[in-house]
């Protein structure tokens, strides 16, 4: 019988002959910690990591994202306690200037097709996006990774799913991601390894998939895999030999198709990311504030599609527009390429790269009411703040934020 | 701590109105207000201090007894104190007929032991019966009746016998053969 493409990962991190239900050890090629629970993994390694905490200073490193400068006090004395434990054992950190961890390991070229990643972010399985394992875990499991390099995890059941067909023009990976929770929910893939294939997976780019990848967790699913394509592999310059894929006899527990021929941009209404609807049936919803950024629309593309949008426009009177790049590499080029300018010239203010709005309120939380589309993943109550926040992809934010009410991308072309 | 395979003890079998009680979550477990307490002993008095029907669980559970509950018991967040509030009052083990993927893990690395039972009939077991729990096999038997569960993973019987996961490490010699 053969293996779905995360039983081979598995396989080829020692985890041998496994399938769904076996309990197996895993090596770990990147062993991260945020600034987020990093504090407690070094408490955990000061209490039980004896004289060496850490196996292989090569592999294991700190990724600052979620509070970046920090703007609390405990943050900033977690993220001080991280940096001194890591000069101590010679670790390296990417500080608060660097961008989201899980952007950052797939650009620093760590997290490739094939290879395993755990880290204290609970959206770390979007590495998925390139057809490796991730998966966020709790401080005493990281500490145990720094320490041995392993962790144990009981192998998922794998579900192959297709997406079928081609989605209408200015419709989105973030689109496509809807549409998948829009037909799954929250439990259908509870528990789950995901494969994607079909037309759209084989041609998506690298972006395109992190937006993907990066809504599994809304999902349920333990990760959502997506074999890598051309691009991707371009990308890391590999061959298909390189990357590991699922054998042509692979067995899943269920296969499902999804039509995705001719979709529309869609919207996932408050307070919850399944709650799916065409814009069409949203009447005249009117926006206090847009966000563009976060792990799911952050990348150079996510912000370069924004800026062509807004080129020559204006945020409508009484809307703000915060935008926040995934990394400090996308910024740079960003600000080299003059798109900053045209986002700034719209109205839009622009802060420095990391989890932004999507994490502590750094760039700002919503009050009582207030109705704000986000790129981000989570809409749930309460997590940016008292307001209402609607996901959406690039296209229908830069058009909610020209319009001041939600809106499509089709409507924007009609505004000079 | 006990590292033994096979537990002897008093079942305590949690129930609502159709059978056995499910989606017994975190914060019925170990309520959120409790957070802050760290010490391991302070825990025992929250246990099911928030569950409908067995807020009086602390202060009439006896060390010995084992939990026995229905579908997903322990999803929710990802606490570790609705794992140490068990430990602290000496209960043995909790048996189930599903955990919560975090509660699982927060479980095995804490070397507490539980034992899933998919599929376990409602009624097939007695509250306060005695029972014999063999971990390795994931058997309970109880007045008469057997009933087999999961085994326990190599994986998890190994941590539970060092004792938590990095007692297992240390034993592993830095965890390099694990
Ligand atoms: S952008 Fe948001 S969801 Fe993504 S890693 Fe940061 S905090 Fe988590």
């Amino acid at each position: 019988m053969g293996r779905t493409l995360l039983e081979n990962i598995f396989a080829s991190h020692g985890g041998n002959d496994c399938s769904a239900g076996d309990v197996v050890w895993i090596d770990i090629d990147n062993r991260t910690a945020r600034d987020f629970a990093g504090a407690s993994v070094v408490a955990d390694l000061e209490k039980y990591g004896g004289e060496s905490p850490v196996s292989d200073v090569e592999k294991t490193f700190f990724t600052f994202d979620c509070n970046v400068p920090a703007n609390t006090i405990p943050y900033a004395d977690n993220q001080h306690r991280i940096r001194q434990f890591a000069r101590k054992h010679g670790l390296k950190v990417y500080d608060v200037d660097a961008g989201i961890g899980s952007h950052v390991v797939i650009e620093e070229g760590m997290g490739r097709p094939g290879t395993t990643t755990v880290g204290t972010d609970s959206h770390l399985n979007i590495m998925g996006c390139v057809g490796a394992f991730g998966q966020g875990m709790g401080d005493v499991d990281i500490a145990y990774s720094f320490k041995t390099g392993k962790v144990w995890f009981q192998v998922p059941s794998s579900v192959k799913v297709t997406l079928d067909g081609t989605p209408a023009p200015g419709t989105e990976a973030k689109d496509v991601a809807l549409a998948m929770l829009r037909r799954f929910s929250s439990h259908e893939l509870l528990g789950k390894s995901v494969e994607i294939y079909g037309k759209w997976a084989d041609s998506a780019t690298l972006s395109d998939c992190i937006t993907l990848s990066s809504l599994a967790t809304e999902m349920g699913a333990i990760i959502a895999l997506i074999p890598p394509n051309e691009t991707v592999l371009k990308y890391f310059d590999m061959t298909r030999q390189e990357a590991v894929y699922a054998d042509d006899d692979a067995t899943y527990e269920e296969e499902y198709v999804l039509d995705i021929d001719g979709l529309e941009p869609l919207v996932a209404v408050p307070h919850s990311p399944t709650n799916v609807h065409c814009i069409s049936d949203l009447e005249d919803v009117k926006v206090d504030g847009v966000f563009i950024g976060s792990c799911t629309n952050g990348t150079y593309d996510d912000l370069r599609l924004a800026a062509e949008l807004i080129r020559g426009r204006k945020v409508a009177p009484g809307v703000m527009l915060k935008v926040v790049p995934a990394t400090r590499r996308t910024w740079s080029r960003l600000l080299e390429e003059g798109l900053l300018k045209d986002i700034f010239n719209a109205g839009g203010s622009v802060s420095n790269a990391g989890c932004g709005g999507c994490a502590s309120g750094q760039i700002g939380m919503t009050g009582t009411g207030e109705v704000q589309v986000s790129t981000s993943n989570r809409n749930f109550a309460g997590k940016q703040g008292r307001g209402k926040t609607y996901l959406a992809g690039i296209g229908t934010a830069v058009a909610s934020a020209v319009l001041g009410r939600i809106a499509s991308i089709s409507e924007l072309e009609e505004v000079e | 701590m006990s590292h033994e395979l096979t537990l002897n003890g008093r079942l305590w079998v949690l129930r609502e109105e159709d059978g056995l009680f499910g989606d017994i979550d975190t914060d019925m477990i170990y309520h959120n207000a409790h957070l802050a307490v760290t010490d391991v002993d302070k825990m025992g008095q929250y246990a099911f201090g928030n569950l409908a029907g067995y807020k009086d669980f602390a202060a009439l559970a006896k060390p010995g007894d084992i939990v026995l509950a229905g579908e997903n018991f322990g999803s929710g967040s990802s606490r570790q104190h609705a794992v140490d509030c068990f430990r602290a009052l000496g209960v043995l083990a909790v048996a189930a007929k599903s955990f919560g993927a975090i509660y699982k893990r927060n479980a095995i690395n804490s070397g507490f032991p539980i034992v899933e039972l998919p599929g376990l009939p409602d009624s097939l077991f007695n509250h306060f019966s005695d029972a014999v729990l063999d971990l390795e096999n994931g058997v309970l038997t109880s007045g008469g009746t057997t009933y087999q569960g999961l085994p326990m993973s190599t994986v998890a019987r190994d941590i539970y016998i060092a004792g938590g996961l990095f007692e297992y490490a240390e034993k592993m010699n830095g965890g390099n053969s694990a």
